[in-house]
């Protein structure tokens, strides 16, 4: 069994102590001590979040303010497409996109969201990268934002068909939202930012409030009999079944947004013809792969049997096959579909749906299929 | 007369003359989780003692079976294959994993029983 280390050194968000109460189980994760599951575990709480609602804390990602030294937003904007491959500017009042900071070779530093709160922009990055996206938008930017890590804020994810009924309760406005709608909103006399969106595939919100009320509003979402605390094992098995990347496994400094199958995220704005075509770091290579193609992408996998088929595992295209053609990036079990679901890298030319390939999984060579993903429909209010 | 012996890795051995039938205990299978998939030895396989004989998958992560001692499956639990889900729900019961005919008895002595494997998991 696993020996919990340095639980001194690990941060705590400030629901820890809630989680704690609830009987999670504490693990390490980006250097946060988190629950990876709560007493009904992972197979219930993924499946409750898919039925019901699942709340989460999600407090260890990183959230940022960039406000415009201009005063005007689209300054703020304009300098954000510096540093990103997205149509920043395009971005209205109240609405926010996915997007991702890429380096000089055309590989992915971080994904984000980015929302447009008016006068300034909103971003939420990853746990593991906040400390350098911020030291990375300081060193770009400085000139025309003013950047600040919002370290005093909270992050809960509510996720699930009954989501937006629970927050209802808390936020009347949250039910004429629709998905990637984002902004300031009261919730439970509360001053927070809610965006309709998260990392579930389910319909849901992402609600940022004061790290001193993160509790009380935890506890006020949880007294609603249709609300569960969900933990990241869970989180895990609903995002690999939503088809969404986890950073630093299905997207990294060595894949482009393109070879990574991240085309829809990339506006034709910024794209070879586009109004601010370029301009980005590893523009060159990222409009070389829209324009010319990659020569691997990231695919689905579906496994025949019912052995999952994990992280790591090396894939190849037939039986026999001396050299693997790509590598298994997320792999498990999806509770929804019942049976193992995994993500990849493959060569292009084996990307297209139902190609037949083989991962390799304790010496044995297990058939595969290239799916479609999401592997469970997405259920966004759109 | 069956006796119940458990080693440090989680497994479980009831022993019945020189056949043991092993499976994880009930520690073992709540501490994994959920378990979503099982995979046995082939009967006939002759396992030496320590050696990874079985894989038990949860949602998060897959992990070893050991082989407990040195000898040949004889039979493994089909029941498994359809129903992994018994591994949560009767770890120590209908969820043993094989059975394996004890080459060599001696094995058995670095074993604990019921009151050392309470100590050794509390």
């Amino acid at each position: 069994m696993p020996v919990r280390d340095d639980q001194d050194s690990l941060k705590k968000t400030p629901l820890h102590g809630l989680h704690v109460s609830l009987g999670g189980k504490m693990v390490p994760f980006a250097g946060y001590d988190m629950p990876v599951q709560y007493p009904a575990g992972v197979l219930k709480e993924h499946l409750q979040t898919r039925s019901a609602a699942g709340l989460f804390d999600v407090s260890h990602m990183g959230q940022l303010a960039l406000r415009p030294k201009s005063g005007k937003v689209e300054d703020a904007a304009r300098a954000l497409e510096r540093l990103v491959p997205q149509d920043i500017v395009a971005i209205a009042p109240g609405r926010q996109r996915y997007a991702q900071f890429t380096n000089e070779d055309g590989g992915i530093l971080d994904d984000l969201m980015v929302a447009n709160f008016g006068d300034h922009l909103f971003l939420v990055v990853n746990a593991a990268c906040k400390d350098e996206d911020e030291a990375h938008l300081r060193a770009n930017l400085s000139d025309d934002c003013v950047i600040e890590q919002l370290s005093d804020r909270a992050l809960i994810a509510l996720q699930g068909p009954k989501a937006e009924s629970a927050l209802a309760k808390l936020c009347a406005e949250a039910p004429s939202m629709t998905f990637m709608d984002a902004g300031p909103h009261k919730v439970a006399g509360l001053a927070c930012f809610v965006s309709r969106s998260g990392y579930t595939g389910e319909d849901g919100f992402e609600i940022s409030v004061p790290a001193a009320d993160a509790e009380r509003l935890a506890k006020a979402l949880l007294e609603n009999p249709n609300v569960m605390p969900i933990g990241l094992g869970a989180r895990d098995s609903l995002r690999l079944e939503a088809g969404l990347c986890l950073y630093g496994h299905d997207i990294d400094t060595a894949t482009t947004p393109v070879e990574a199958a991240l085309e829809w995220s990339v506006q034709k704005s910024r794209r070879s013809g586009g109004a601010r075509a370029g301009g980005f770091p590893g523009a060159e290579k990222i409009l070389a792969h829209f324009d010319h193609g990659a020569s691997r992408r990231r695919v689905g996998l579906l496994a025949q049997g019912r052995a999952p088929v994990r992280e790591g595992a090396l894939l190849f295209a037939d039986a026999a096959a001396g050299e693997p053609i790509g590598k298994v990036t997320s792999g498990g079990f999806g509770p929804s579909l019942n049976a193992p679901v995994a993500m990849g890298y493959v060569p292009t030319a084996l990307s297209a749906l139902d190609t037949k390939i083989f991962a390799e999984v304790r010496g044995q060579r297990l058939p595969l299929t290239i799916a479609a993903m999401p592997f469970v429909k997405n259920t966004y209010k759109r | 007369m069956t006796t119940t012996l458990y080693t440090s890795d989680h497994e479980w051995l009831a022993i019945d003359g020189d056949v043991a039938t092993v499976g994880i205990t009930d520690y073992a299978q709540s501490q994994l989780g959920d378990v979503v998939f099982v995979e046995l030895p082939k009967i006939g396989r002759t396992l030496k003692k320590a050696e990874a004989a079985a894989v038990v998958e949860s949602v998060k992560a897959a992990s070893d079976v050991y082989a407990p001692v040195t000898g040949e499956v004889l039979e493994t639990n089909a029941e498994l294959a359809s129903e992994p889900a018994l591994v949560n729900s009767d770890a120590q019961g209908k969820a043993w994993f094989f059975k394996i005919k004890i080459a060599d008895k001696s094995e058995l002595g670095g074993l604990m029983d019921e009151a050392a494997y309470k100590a050794h998991t509390a």
